[in-house]
């Protein structure tokens, strides 16, 4: 069970959460604009490396606010949190 | 060497000394024709079928590690084609009709035990959409019934029928056509006869880039043993999708998420078919071994641990017990996990990417192996011809820009 | 004659306390402290289990957690039969019912041995090469006789009556094993104030010691000085000893699962009395000193009963004091077979070593000689001759020659395999060890430290040492020690088993390297010469290592025999993964509360024990229950229905909806965040104002639906499906909280806090009226979807004017405390009138006469507004709101997509499945579904069947004729019409 720093409540774990998807995934300003194309990568397309991975959690049985942390996805060990429209550390790419 | 009782007898009388290597352990060669990266179940089954159905010989899979390695060895061996959508149906019960003959075929015993797969309703949401299903199958033709409390009571004995559980069973689908197989022997079966038809098995080779011509189509793969050329190339890598795909530039609409799946001590034989259940969320079987094969859903997050969380595999072993409470009883032997690639309607990518030359079967989330046959014979279509299998057509890439999709998950929440 | 086979000095069990058990049907003595394999040794009961698919009789091969053979069923009554449960671990208690498995008729004469005989014909992986024809053979005929062979004990066939539990446990400091070098760890760890726990699989804390009473550290006998830390220890306010409690799993962030078994080891059955408890400890550090299992080794007959690991014949001659042969061969590779050769010798059974090296240490062929022990020295073991038991051994020496030992006992010091199990779970990289012959701890990649001889570290000494600097580190360096490492004066040497000569039973034998599995050396060197070279291709094609004891002891042969198949180190095998459990757990254990009622919380409404006392037949609706319908003696359902539907529409109906979720918008941008978040535009909404609002995922597919009521120009009042109201939430706070965070906006779920009665029918407004204060609740003053605040029987409420029926309506919202009575002040109000109370399946039938869909029935997850029938609910001048990019996708716009019309049978009068398909009138064969019915029921008000349907291109298609299918008969014909059967004009609406 991950252990998941909630920026505002501090470790607790995995149970009190729910992962909510990749962060940083912005949805178009104007999406009367937008390409279908655009619009299908804000829907669907997803980096999903197999490395460090920015993602959103959602401290859904705590303070219930939104927040992104960054995790390997390989050994999922997670390298730091913050709130949620902050912008993310460095991602190396996932190879 | 063909197998048979005979071949058996034979080799016990020569010390089992003749047996020749089910696959050649064959050295990448300069280039192919196609090569399919990924020797899981269907990586291997697209090349069998590209050699048998298409007389492309000229193939190579090229597997990283060891073959089967992937969901094709963790997975927790259902077989079904109860799917709501036409499409979806046409795809598993395309599977399902290989599947019967698959050990004739591949003269590999593959163990397909077409020994029923029960789904169960607990609510009147659940009666409503299992019934739906039924009724959406037996259009399709594919044989799902639906079972009164009564009928499931006498179809498997030992679940706990009584009205005061916290989710009562109150009815069933059963596909009798549905049921089990052995992983393993997919994977082995499907290379020894690829292999036997001149497709080259090439394990401990990691595909590390894709190399692409001038014009954009591809030119073939760099891996740990070098380059090798292709004209065309499948990526059937579950799991790796994400990465294998992004090699040549193509972001995919999936995301990996650990499946854990979990077997009991082997006990004698104490549950005859497949039970599922969706509202309590798990579904277990009995191997052949004697043990109970138990899964549930994924967890919770984007994950390449193949490990996941304990409270996830206890969840499930919760729901089992929910249905059978004398298992509470039983001892969980071991426990792991697989990647599953999901898209965002959980039926899988099978066609042509933007790139040319490419072309990806993937996204089969919790329940790619049951399609394994069927897979494999859309997709050599697909490589060879360059043109989707009609089966395979609807479920393109392009879906996800259209709004085209096939929401299984939607319609029912189905896990597996 | 009772336990004969017992050393009358030797032991530490409890000889003023003996033990009466069962096995097999035969009544035993054993005493306290014995384990079954103890004591049946101990009785000269040496044959134990009969192997998986030769039947060989099998006695045990170790004396713990390592044990392939000794299996057996232990039956505590009705529900409390526990199969494959190792003898070596199993404590005996007065009354103790065990049996063998596998095996029939008895033990001793097992038919299934004729197995053994076809050895040849049913090597590894003969089942992927026959049983294929005829095809329809293999379910009928092959796969059945299979199963009924496989499996091992009986399943469990009837309910577990005992309890479990789990918990979480926090502590500074883990130590997993509680052998010297545990022991050593929990003694440095616990030095500080940190909290430590200790646990130990076994009875007792000790490990390898209670096997080695002769060792001395710090001036004492091992016992002693076992005794002392254990008392030092358990005196320290701040550590905690687990004894019975496994270790079994390794997750992330050092998250350790144990489980305790709490009363297993007990005589009867205390109700009430917990089982085993499943403890997930988050540990700031862990110290694993897990030990090492020792290694067979292989030749022939290498399984016979009398065969065992030179560790294990230790245990049962030092801490059972059981005399386990009269004459016995240590077969050894290493330095510890002599120690066990010397506590044999001692406990005067003649005794040979057999040394597979050359050169033999001085001091050991001294004490050898000293205790009388011939020495043999670069010479192997070939056979082991015998049937229940071993007879004698055939050897080869150095020169070749070959001789026969006779002797009742063979003892196996093969090696020693460093438990690694736990820390490979914790993803630690393994690093092979030539000194070691096998794999040890590398890299951490968690905070873990392994001690002693998991990492290699065997000798005593080095144990101890080694323990008590990783509790020192574990607790944070220096923790103030009052003293330095335990040490012991042994001059035992460390283990090195490089050019140990390997035996791998080269010369064609049938070696078995995974007794439980019945696999052989034969079966490995099928698999390579097939191709199986890869580790985990030679383990499955063979079934290697997969047994329930997961290759303790077969995995380092297996890897022997593979490499010299290929001709490669054994290093370069490969290794498999080490998956958890690291010994079974219960399924009980893990499930812990979670079964029963409380496998799911249960929600109930404020009214459920008055629903229940009047008879309500209850539903599942997510978490909560919900009254289907109130039927009156002798009613079935349908006739309940009916006449809850006849009263609703002729005098009232009064339905408890407080399952509705509901979520309080406050704020001065709330207009704007509903415009964003619902398709409907808010902005215009009077206050006082309800309005019917659709939200989508931002797909274009319909999330929820519920009617919304603006309480002030700030302040709205949303409600939801019942099973929605989660998720709605979630999803409003993830758009305020991550899109739009300018938005003045605050959301709370108020679905608990409001108990809603819905009131509907024609005397709707004449039953409330006498019990409404400061509403004027008449036509004029209260219009159609509108609210209104004020009181009712003296309760706030918010009291909405709204209509899921299409008869005059009113939804009473008052905080849930309040429910009950405000409920049964409606109902006697409601009972003057004649009015009646109705349930989940009458509401689903008025609803549906008026066309009203339900999301989650007639949508899927794949249906737009447009499908169903509510494009006029979209705010056609807005921006942007939740999926309206995705409305205008080629996808949810194409034509022929699947829209909502109504049903009504022609010609017949059967109410059709929910969920039947729909196909053309006269179809073509075979039929292609063009839609499917979403609800169907008997509507009283029509007198017949209605459906609402899911109709390819179906509101161009109203008068056409469909037909919809059945299970149990033709497909029967239908009118398609407008999805609205009742009062189209909605003249109803005003009572």
């Amino acid at each position: 069970m991950l252990l998941i720093d909630c920026p505002f409540c501090g470790q607790r774990p995995e149970i009190e959460f729910r992962y909510a998807g990749e962060a940083h995934v912005l949805r178009p300003i104007d999406p009367r604009e937008c390409e279908d194309e655009e619009w299908a990568a804000y829907l669907y397309r997803r980096r999903n490396p197999a490395g460090d991975h920015a993602e959103r959690w959602h401290h859904v049985h705590g303070c219930r606010r939104f927040f992104n942390a960054r995790r390997h996805t390989v050994t999922d060990l997670f390298s730091g949190s913050y709130p949620a429209g902050t912008p993310g550390p460095e991602c190396e790419a996932g190879q | 060497m063909r197998f048979s009782a005979l071949t058996l007898l034979r080799s016990a009388f020569d010390g089992q000394s003749r047996y020749p290597h089910q696959w050649r352990k064959a050295d990448p060669r300069p280039s192919y024709d196609v090569i399919v990266i990924g020797g899981g179940g269907h990586g291997l089954a697209t090349a069998y079928y590209l050699a048998k159905e298409y007389g492309v010989t000229n193939v190579a899979v090229i597997e990283k590690g060891w073959i089967g390695g992937g969901n094709t060895g963790r997975n927790t061996t259902i077989i079904r084609s109860n799917y709501l959508f036409d499409e979806s149906a046409a795809l598993y019960d395309h599977a399902l009709t290989l599947w019967r003959g698959l050990s004739q075929e591949l003269n590999y015993n593959v163990m397909f035990s077409p020994r029923g797969v029960l789904m169960l309703a607990h609510t009147v949401h659940d009666v409503q959409s299992i019934k739906r299903h039924v009724h959406a199958n037996r259009l399709n033709g594919v044989d799902n019934a639906w079972l009164t409390r009564a009928q499931v009571a006498a179809f498997c004995p030992g679940l706990n029928m009584s009205p005061e559980a916290r989710h009562p069973i109150v009815g069933a689908a059963l596909q009798r056509s549905g049921g089990t197989a052995r992983h393993d022997a997919v994977a082995w079966g499907f290379a020894r006869a690829a292999s036997a038809r001149g497709v080259d098995i090439i394990e401990n080779c990691e595909v590390v880039g894709i190399r692409r011509r001038i014009d954009g189509a591809v030119a073939g793969v760099e891996t740990s043993r070098g380059f090798i050329g292709a004209r065309k190339i499948g990526v059937v890598t579950a799991g790796r999708s994400s990465q294998v795909m992004a090699m040549a530039d193509v972001r995919l609409p999936i995301e990996s998420y650990p499946l854990q799946a979990l077997v009991s001590e082997p006990t004698k034989p104490v549950l005859d078919c497949v039970v599922m259940s969706n509202t309590v969320h798990g579904y277990v079987s009995q191997s052949d071994k004697g043990e109970l094969v138990i899964g549930a859903g994924s967890d919770a997050y984007v994950s390449y641990s193949q490990a996941g969380s304990a409270h996830v595999a206890a969840e499930a072993i919760g729901a089992v017990c929910e249905l059978f409470p004398q298992f509470a009883r039983m001892r969980m032997l071991r426990n792991w996990g697989g990647i599953v690639d999901l898209t965002p309607d959980r039926s899988p990518i099978i066609g042509k990417t933007p790139v040319p030359g490419l072309y990806a079967n993937c996204g089969w989330g919790t329940g790619g192996f049951k399609a394994t046959p069927g897979s494999g014979h859309i997709f050599a279509h697909t490589l060879a011809t360059g043109d989707p299998h009609p089966i395979a057509a609807p479920f393109s890439l392009d879906r996800f820009l259209t709004g085209r999709l096939i929401n299984e998950a939607a319609a029912a929440a189905v896990a597996h | 004659m009772s336990q004969s086979f017992r050393l009358r000095d030797k032991g530490r069990v409890d000889r003023s306390r003996p033990v009466s058990f069962s096995f097999d049907g035969r009544t035993l003595t054993g005493y306290v402290g014995d384990t079954l394999a103890s004591a049946l040794l101990a009785n000269g009961v040496h044959v134990m289990g009969r192997s998986f698919k030769y039947h060989r009789p099998r006695s045990v091969l170790g004396a713990g957690v390592e044990e392939p053979n000794a299996l057996v069923t232990v039956d505590r009554g009705r529900g409390r039969i526990d199969a494959n449960i190792l003898a070596t671990t199993l404590e005996i208690h007065d009354g103790l019912v065990a049996r063998s498995q596998n095996r029939w008729p008895s033990l001793t004469l097992d038919l299934g041995a004729v197995n053994n005989i076809f050895s040849a014909f049913i090597p590894a992986g003969f089942y992927y090469k026959t049983f294929m024809w005829p095809r329809a053979a293999w379910k009928s005929v092959y796969e059945p006789a299979i199963r009924r062979m496989a499996g091992l004990g009986p399943p469990p066939v009837d309910r577990d009556p005992d309890s479990y539990a789990s918990q979480f446990d926090h502590c500074e400091v883990l130590v997993v094993g509680a052998g010297p070098a545990g022991l050593a760890a929990a003694l440095a760890a616990s030095a500080g104030p940190g909290r430590v726990i200790l646990c130990d699989e076994g009875a007792e804390a000790g490990g390898a010691l209670l096997g080695d009473p002769a060792a001395a550290i710090d001036g004492l006998a091992a016992w002693d000085w076992v005794g002392k830390v254990v008392a030092e220890l358990s005196s320290r306010p701040n550590v905690t000893i687990l004894t019975r409690t496994t270790a079994f799993r390794y997750g992330t962030q050092n998250m350790v699962g144990l489980v305790e078994r709490v009363s297993d080891h007990l005589a009867g059955s205390t109700p009430g009395i917990l089982r085993q408890r499943w403890r997930q400890v988050r540990a700031c550090q862990v110290v694993l000193a897990t030990g090492a299992h020792e290694r067979p080794v292989l030749f022939r007959g290498n399984d016979r009963p009398g065969v065992m690991l030179a560790s294990a014949a230790r245990i049962y001659v030092n801490r059972y004091g059981v005399r386990l042969g009269s004459r016995c061969v240590v077969a050894t590779r290493t330095d510890s077979g002599y120690q066990t050769a010397f506590d044999m010798a001692r406990a005067r059974i003649a005794t040979t070593v057999l040394d597979m090296r050359a050169s033999i240490a001085p001091a050991l062929s001294a004490e050898a000689e000293r205790l009388g022990i011939e020495v043999i020295a670069a010479a192997r073991p070939i056979r082991a001759k015998g049937g229940r038991r071993v007879t004698a051994v055939e050897i080869e020496q150095a020169d070749g020659q070959r001789r026969t030992l006779r002797c009742d006992l063979v003892l196996m010091a093969g090696g020693w395999v460093p438990v690694v199990h736990l820390f490979s779970q914790s993803r630690g990289k393994l690093r092979w060890e030539e000194r070691v012959e096998g794999y040890v701890p590398d890299a951490a990649t968690q905070a873990v430290r392994c001690a002693g001889a998991c990492r290699g570290e065997f000798a005593l000494s080095s144990a101890l040492k080694d323990g008590f600097a990783a509790g020192q580190g574990a607790a944070g360096g220096d923790p103030g020690a009052i003293h330095g490492p335990p040490t012991c004066s042994s001059t035992e040497a460390e283990v090195d088993m490089r050019d140990v000569p390997m035996s791998v039973a080269a010369d064609g034998g049938m070696a078995f390297i995974d007794y439980q599995n019945d696999v052989t050396t034969k079966d490995l060197r099928l698999a390579v010469r097939e191709g199986f070279h890869s580790v985990e291709h030679f383990k499955r094609y063979t079934t290697t290592g997969m047994a329930t004891d997961q290759g303790r002891t077969s995995n380092l042969n297996a890897m022997a025999v593979v490499g010299d198949a290929l001709h490669r180190p054994m290093g370069q095998v490969g290794i498999t993964t080490f998956r958890p459990p690291y010994t079974p757990v219960s399924f009980g254990a893990l499930a812990g509360n979670n079964r029963g009622e409380l496998f799911a919380p249960v929600r109930r409404t404020p009214t459920h024990d008055w629903a229940a006392a009047q008879g309500a037949v209850f539903e599942d609706v997510g978490l909560w229950k919900r009254a289907r319908y109130f039927p009156k003696s002798g009613e079935s359902m349908d006739e309940a229905v009916r006449r809850e539907c006849r009263i609703t529409r002729a005098v009232a109906g009064v339905l408890d909806a407080s399952t509705l979720g509901k979520i309080e918008v406050v704020g001065p941008d709330a207009a704007e965040f509903m415009n964003r978040m619902y398709v409907n535009a808010w902005t215009k909404l009077k206050v006082g104002a309800c309005r019917y609002g659709v939200l989508l995922r931002d797909d274009g597919f319909i999330f929820d639906d519920g009617v919304v009521g603006r309480i002030a120009e700030d302040r709205f009042h949303v409600t939801t499906t019942s099973g929605g109201a989660a998720g709605v939430f979630n999803l409003m706070e993830d758009y305020l909280q991550t899109e739009w965070p300018d938005l003045r906006v605050w959301l709370t779920s108020t679905t608990e806090q409001w108990a809603v009665i819905s009131v509907q029918g024609p005397r709707a407004r004449a039953i409330l009226a006498p019990l409404v204060e400061d509403v004027d609740v008449s036509a004029e003053a209260f219009a159609h979807m509108t609210v209104r605040e004020g009181r009712i029987a003296g309760v706030p409420t918010r009291l909405f004017r709204v209509s899921f029926t299409g008869e005059l309506g009113f939804e009473v919202n008052v905080p849930s405390s309040e429910g009950m009575r405000v409920w049964e002040a409606i109902c006697a109000e409601g009972r003057k009138h004649g009015a009646v109370v109705y349930g989940t399946e009458t509401i689903h039938v008025l609803r549906a006469e008026k066309g009203f869909i339900i999301v989650g029935q007639e949508t899927d997850g794949t249906t737009t507004p447009d499908d169903v029938g509510l494009g006029w609910a979209i705010g056609k001048t807005k921006p942007d709101f939740v999926g309206k990019r995705s409305l205008s996708l080629p996808g949810l716009t194409a034509p022929g997509r699947k829209q909502l019309v109504g049903l009504r049978p022609i010609g017949h009068e059967t109410v059709p499945d929910e969920g039947a398909q729909l196909i053309g009138e006269a179809a073509p064969t075979p039929f292609s579904a063009q839609g499917h019915v979403t609800s169907a029921y008997w509507s009283e008000a029509l007198d017949g069947p209605i459906a609402l349907g899911l109709l390819r291109n179906g509101r161009a298609r109203i008068g056409e004729l469909v037909r919809v299918t059945s299970l149990v008969g033709e497909p029967r014909l239908w009118r398609v019409c407008d999805p609205v059967f009742l009062d189209p004009k909605g003249h109803r609406l005003n009572g």
